[in-house]
């Protein structure tokens, strides 16, 4: 087995497009979830809302990468809007299923045949994102520190992505120091006590809904330019479990806790894929007990039961703070 | 395991169907070749033809009496092959939204298969009117299927407030140890679906007992409680992709069946026996409900756990009735789906969001909301594709779902209550 790989892998894990896209995705639903105690379970929607809006602007209509970017924000800040205007008055589990029910309305009319002329059916949409690496002012080159090594347009979706994560985390611990964001965290808490004293929780609940959905929307544009495609099950409700879990495991209503839970979630998964590829080449795996094909199948379970023993046993997760927390439905 | 012939079975038409078969190589360069087939019928007579890019002809071939053709090209490259729509039999068109002819590179010594799906002729199709009974049809046998589940996820909601995720689970659970008893054990499909329900009953109750009621006397927050059913869920689905692996298979028994017609409408045997035993199961759990001392204690956990252990109700009994009531609904859902749809790892989980749908529009924690709500997502989802795209049928009750909360949050049935 060869350790030196496996442990490279997981570094270039670390840094990686999956954890700048989950760890954007999970900035913002640890807003809705971790700050507000709001259900989000539909994070993927503002993702593809985000990634398509762009996608379908450049691409189909010709628009600068600029305008597909407002027009992506612009979709992610109705989307919002649209799923809180009628479930933020309702107990937490209908937001919970309202939001889940639109994701996959989202994933599935992008997914349509009948759109495919804009969207490209299940094969998704490229084409746009020439744009963003015009810009690129990284000379042509490889360029990386020890084991990790990119080329020029790698190493440019990486730090504009790192940037927007190192910005999101400072917006967010601004707000949440802010009158503002007491506000979120006392409707968490107990909303009729905020109630009590003057505040309009349900406006407060829906600014909190566009705000995570925008953050979020900055890792559809993330997913969008590292893979310079958007396809609709890149956008499925595991997505949004994915960014549950690293919530979680990084700490809800911490800053970096997404940040954290992201790298370690991402580097947690390339470690088993690595070793359980490494010891099946090598045989000490058999055929009977996992196939190459199996590899991810263990992942999903490994996501699952971590998700299900973390929420049990550790529901602050690595950062968290245990008093702080009180997340239960009312 | 492979399956030549996928047998298309309670779907919403008998779509026919073209497969394209590998066929036996003839020369040794490039070729582009396929087998047309209509529902497993080879279709024999019709004129393929293959141009360059420049649009120049390069080869034309009629398939043979099975269906077969095979063309083969001067060089690689880019090429579009094309169905001569007018050489098909009248019954026969390319299925709608589907292009006749195909545009595809083709490499050096490349064998290329080419798939043009075939479906019923839009020259004989039916009106809208005449599909309607049809449609509400197979929209009140799924709604029913739904139906078991939703009563089960319900009552587990209403008695324990968990909004269970992993429900789909649940569904598909029955359905594999069906497939289990029924295909690896040789069992037929009757007994081994008793013995699945009796199991994943058992199973149902066994969740609870060494899951839910540690959490439940633990303390754990009903929000914590609810994520872990969304990892109990990714779990479980893992478990069952890897245990069963990704494709789709039938049962041993009742796989092809004709539709008799029944006034307007045809309906296969074990259509009309899946509806009955919905029916019949339904009006069980509605007189058990109802009539029965278990019956009435879970209804007055529903309402009020704190008020019912005080008067007496073993609250944690009822609970794991419910448990391995509703897994037992769920499983028997699953089979009967499955009867329909082939068994596959997702089944429960397509179908979660529906199930889901019809508990919420019927009203959270009542088992007849639950129930009406089902039927109303079932029908409303097979009817909806006489006007959007049956793709987008899904998409449609989930949308309803939204709107209808927008109009009556508590839903159909459910009480009203002020909640800020």
């Amino acid at each position: 087995m060869d350790w030196s790989l496996i442990f490279s892998n997981a570094l270039a894990a670390m840094v990686g497009l999956e954890t700048v896209v989950f760890a954007l995705a999970a900035i913002g639903l640890n807003v809705h979830f971790g700050y507000t105690g709001l259900l989000n379970f539909g994070q993927a929607a503002f993702l593809a809302v985000a990634g398509y809006g762009l996608a379908i602007s450049v691409a189909n209509f010709g628009f600068s990468t600029g305008a597909g970017v407002v027009i992506g924000l612009t979709g992610a800040v109705v989307l919002a809007l649209l799923l809180g205007a009628p479930t933020l008055r309702l107990r937490a589990d209908y937001l919970a299923i309202v939001t889940i029910a639109a994701a996959e309305i989202v994933r599935l009319v992008f997914r349509s045949v009948s759109l495919a002329e804009y969207t490209g059916g299940s094969d998704g949409q490229g084409r746009f994102s020439e744009g963003f690496y015009s810009i690129n002012p990284i000379a042509i080159g490889r360029y990386g520190l020890g084991p990790l090594d990119f080329d020029e347009r790698q190493t440019w979706v990486l730090s504009v992505g790192w940037t927007l994560v190192g910005l999101s985390c400072l917006l967010v611990f601004l707000l949440m120091r802010s009158p503002w964001g007491r506000v979120l965290k006392a409707i968490r808490e107990d909303e009729d006590a905020v109630r009590s004293l003057g505040k309009n929780v349900y406006f407060y609940k829906l600014q909190s809904l566009v705000l995570g959905g925008v953050l979020g929307c900055l890792a559809g544009f993330m997913t969008a330019w590292g893979n310079t495609v958007v396809q609709p099950d890149n956008f499925s409700t595991e997505t949004t479990f994915y960014a549950y879990t690293i919530v979680i495991l990084g700490g809800a209503a911490r800053v970096l806790g997404p940040v954290v839970g992201a790298a370690i979630f991402w580097v947690l998964l390339s470690l088993t894929d690595n070793i359980l590829n490494q010891a099946k080449n090598a045989g000490y795996i058999s055929d009977a007990i996992l196939t190459g094909f199996q590899v991810g199948q263990v992942r999903l379970m490994l996501v699952g039961l971590g998700l299900m023993l973390l929420m049990i046993f550790r529901p602050q997760g690595l950062l968290g703070d245990r008093r702080e927390l009180a997340l239960d439905a009312r | 395991m492979r399956y030549a012939v996928r047998a298309a079975v309670g779907s919403l038409v008998a779509a026919a169907c073209l497969l394209l078969l590998p066929a036996v190589a003839i020369a040794a360069g490039e070729t582009l070749q396929g087998t047309l087939q209509n529902g497993g019928e080879p279709v024999e007579g019709v004129t393929i033809t293959v141009t360059t890019a420049d649009g120049d002809e390069v080869g034309e071939d009629e398939t043979d009496e099975d269906g077969v053709f095979v063309i083969e090209l001067p060089a690689p490259g880019e090429y579009t092959i094309s169905l001569e729509e007018d050489t098909l039999p009248d019954e026969v068109a390319i299925r709608e939204g589907r292009s006749a002819s195909v545009t595809l590179p083709v490499a050096v010594g490349q064998e290329r298969s080419v798939l043009f799906p075939l479906g019923k002729s839009t020259r004989v199709v039916q009106s809208d009117l005449d599909r309607l009974p049809q449609l509400a049809l197979e929209g009140l046998i799924f709604g029913l299927i739904i139906a078991l589940a939703a009563v089960g996820l319900s009552l587990i909601y209403g008695t324990t407030g968990l909004v269970n995720f992993a429900h789909g689970e649940l569904v598909t659970l029955g359905a594999l140890l069906a497939y289990f008893f029924n295909v690896l054990l040789g069992l037929q499909l009757v007994p081994a679906a008793l013995l699945a329900v009796l199991a994943a009953a058992v199973l149902g109750g066994f969740q609870d007992r060494i899951l839910w009621r540690p959490l439940r006397k633990k303390g754990t927050g009903l929000i914590a409680q609810l994520v872990v059913t969304i990892g109990l869920a990714l779990f479980l689905r893992g478990l069952y992709l890897y245990l069963f692996g990704g494709s789709s298979r039938p049962y041993a028994d009742y796989q092809l069946q004709n539709a008799s017609a029944v006034g307007p409408v045809a309906i296969t045997p074990k259509d009309a026996i899946a509806m009955l035993i919905c029916v019949v199961i339904l009006l069980g759990v509605a007189y058990v409900l109802l009539r029965t001392r278990i019956g009435k204690a879970t209804r007055a956990v529903s309402d009020n756990p704190a008020l019912a252990a005080s008067s007496g109700i073993d609250v944690e009994r009822v609970i794991a009735t419910v448990w391995i009531a509703g897994a037992a609904l769920a499983g028997l859902a699953g089979i009967l789906l499955a009867l329909g749809q082939q068994v596959s790892f997702q089944l429960g989980f397509q179908i979660l969001l529906l199930v889901f749908a019809g508990v919420t529009l019927g009203g959270l924690g009542t088992a007849f909301g639950a129930l009406v709500g089902s039927l109303v997502v079932g029908v409303f989802t097979q009817v909806s594709t006489l006007v959007i795209p049956p793709e987008l049928k899904n998409a449609g009750a989930l949308a309803i779902l939204i709107l209808i909360l927008l109009v009556r949050p508590q839903g159909i049935l459910g009480r009203a209550e002020r909640v800020g």
